[in-house]
């Protein structure tokens, strides 16, 4: 007789080898490894919670510890590796394949293992391609997250950083999988129910808090007069000509310069209400002038940010909040906003090439892609029309029919010709060509393909990929706000003054920018404190970004 | 260390009287630019002695992009600089050009 019950069983039996460990649903962290030797089987498909920034530390410690003779060879499957120790464990044997979506802290560690061959790579994915992956073909067997606290029936509050925690469960618990939280503590009634507690099987209570990496904060006082310059070019030069309202932030200095530019420059130009008003985006305190100042009507959040929990209860009108009065952040569902809700994405990168590919791949280095491309592509399943995402529309096909003829998200690439240690932004050629031959790879890792870039944005001025026709013009209006790196020298000076004349570059005169008003002062805080006194006390930087 | 001299022929003489002006610092990433009214009128001199050596080419087109751009004749430039990138030592020669444009007290 056929069965159709097997995972079911299969699930009820691991639940049932774990319960000899546990009180009702809790399992004292000192048994947090036997646990995972009860509960965990030779080759499965393991969701270890590392996001973007919370991390399951004592459940990775307690998986790290197992006897590799009883769990060994494990498929990881998470979106976030970002401690030493999820790659201990494929030092150890306790895993060996890993699908995964971004290794910010642990980019050079991995790349050394994957060269080594100490992981077997599936694949590099964005957030919301790999979530799509868990409820279809990398389903995990068992989920191990984090909780801020959970209650005896295994009802979760995950706080504010919810990230990836609905996600991971929903593909675990209803396909016959075990979940493990840790919890900062054990309490008699949650504040809110995040996770419902059927979805829930073990809890651990953790001696102290999980991890969480505050990402998202640039120190207004490093900010540059070139970061400066690009802010200031792009909210002349696209925020207000295309009327972008719904957008998503990178997390660079250059977009924070734009957040704090926003009340003063932007205020200038008589934009308040008419751009940067709703966003997908994480809580950056940089963004807190714009705020105050009444700029920003809605931020929904993928994660939230070290600091910013007070100031967020207190701006309801602004942040999605739940009935604690706490922030609700939603990673897959805040990658959809940014993919099919917002008409621009503007990010920096580490690497552009002649056809305007980037990447933030080098061949010692191995970043990962995290959001970035989802945000920073053009949503082929897009039906909703806007004026910003039209006018991008026309611009790429004027000769198009309109009732017919797509819109296009506004992608725009953000940064100084040079980077750190004076290396070049635009290339010929990008690393992860080179790396992606060395490890014999399908696929090059590129962040955002040149055919999705709108814009490019440098100290030099403004590219605008739509008005090109052609790889040539497309590759000279790149060359041309390449600045002084080998790519913008090997320019041909008459092509981009042609390109120029069309408006296909803009250099800071052209659209009435003088490059030495590019200052310091322009921008609203200079410093972490000023962002404190902007909150009105309410935010509270982490210690490392304090100096008073 | 190295140091590179750049001198220039202009189409004119830099605006203003100021004598002398300095902008910037010397740090990581930065530099100092002292600007001094002191050649003739159609000529220009840029003397740079920077932390990072081999960028000759680059300092060279910044240079050439900077006498194009502002034509400061009579002005001597002396740049003392901690690697800084090309973007800001443009930006810096900017800032120097403009304070000589300033009439002297």
């Amino acid at each position: 007789m056929t069965t159709w019950q097997r995972g079911r069983e299969a699930r009820d039996a691991r639940i049932q080898a774990g319960a000899r460990l546990a009180k009702g649903k809790v399992v004292d962290a000192r048994d947090a490894t036997r646990l995972m030797e009860a509960v965990v089987r030779p080759g499965d498909r393991v969701c270890l919670e590392g996001d973007n920034q919370k991390q399951a530390d004592l459940l990775c410690a307690a998986l790290l510890a197992v006897d590799p003779a009883k769990v060994r060879d494990l498929h990881m499957v998470q979106s976030g590796v970002v401690l030493p120790e999820h790659l201990d464990l494929f030092d150890r044997g306790v895993a060996k394949k890993l699908d995964y979506a971004y290794s910010g802290p642990q980019s050079a560690r991995i790349a050394k293992m994957l060269f080594g061959g100490k992981i077997e790579l599936g694949a590099v994915h964005t957030y919301l391609e790999l979530f799509a992956r868990y409820f279809i073909d990398l389903t995990p067997n068992v989920a191990l997250i984090a909780a801020v606290s959970a209650d005896r029936d295994g009802n979760l509050y995950t706080g504010p950083n919810t990230e990836d925690t609905p996600t991971v469960v929903e593909a675990t618990a209803f396909k016959n999988g075990v979940v493990i939280a840790q919890v900062n503590e054990i309490v008699d009634k949650v504040p809110r129910v995040d996770i419902p507690g059927d979805r829930v099987h073990f809890v651990v209570e953790a001696d102290k808090p999980f991890f969480v990496e505050p990402l998202f904060t640039r120190d207004p006082a490093a900010i540059t007069e070139s970061q400066i310059l690009t802010g200031m070019l792009a909210i002349k030069g696209i925020y207000a000509p295309y009327g972008v309202r719904r957008l998503n932030h990178g997390i660079g200095f250059n977009t924070a310069a734009i957040e704090l530019l926003l009340p003063t420059y932007g205020e200038k130009l008589g934009l308040r209400g008419k751009v940067a008003s709703h966003f997908a985006l994480n809580p950056h305190p940089a963004l807190i002038p714009a705020i105050e100042s009444g700029w920003v009507e809605q931020i929904h959040c993928f994660g939230s940010e070290v600091g910013m929990d007070e100031y967020i209860r207190a701006r309801s009108d602004v942040f999605f909040t739940g009935s604690d009065g706490s922030l609700r952040s939603n990673r897959a569902f805040c990658q959809t906003a940014g993919l099919y809700a917002c008409d621009m994405f503007i990010g920096s990168t580490l690497q552009i090439d002649i056809q305007g590919n980037s990447s933030t791949v080098t061949t010692s280095r191995i970043a990962g892609f995290g959001g970035a491309p989802n945000m920073g592509s053009d949503a082929r399943g897009r039906r909703h029309p806007s004026e910003p995402w039209l006018q991008a529309g026309r611009e790429a096909d004027p000769e198009g029919s309109t009732l017919l003829r797509r819109g296009r998200k506004l992608v725009v690439q953000i940064g100084e010709t040079f980077g750190e240690k004076n290396v070049p932004l635009f290339v010929e050629r990008l690393d992860a060509l080179e790396l992606a031959e060395r490890l014999n790879l399908e696929l090059a890792p590129v962040m955002i393909y040149g055919d999705d870039v709108t814009h490019i944005v440098t100290e030099e001025g403004i590219a605008n990929l739509l008005l090109c026709r052609d790889a040539r013009e497309r590759e000279q209006a790149i060359r041309g706000v390449a600045g002084y790196t080998d790519v913008g020298r090997g320019r041909d000076a008459k092509m981009v003054q042609d390109l120029r004349e069309r408006g296909a570059i803009r250099r800071p005169e052209d659209i009435g920018i003088n490059p030495l008003d590019a200052d310091r002062s322009m921008l609203a805080a200079r410093s972490i404190k000023d962002l404190v006194h902007w909150s009105g006390g309410l935010y509270a930087p982490p210690s490392r970004f304090r100096n008073w | 260390m190295e140091d590179l001299n750049f001198r220039h022929a202009t189409r004119q003489r830099a605006a203003g009287t100021r004598k002398l002006a300095v902008i910037g610092v010397v740090a990581s990433g930065n530099l100092e630019v002292l600007a001094e009214r002191v050649l003739p009128d159609s000529e220009c001199l840029v003397e740079i002695r920077t932390a990072a050596a081999g960028f000759g080419e680059v300092w060279d087109a910044v240079i050439a992009d900077f006498v194009k751009g502002y034509s400061p004749g009579g002005l001597r430039f002396s740049i003392n600089d901690g690697g800084a990138r090309p973007d800001t030592v443009s930006l810096r020669l900017a800032q120097a050009a403009r304070l000589m444009e300033e009439d002297d007290q």
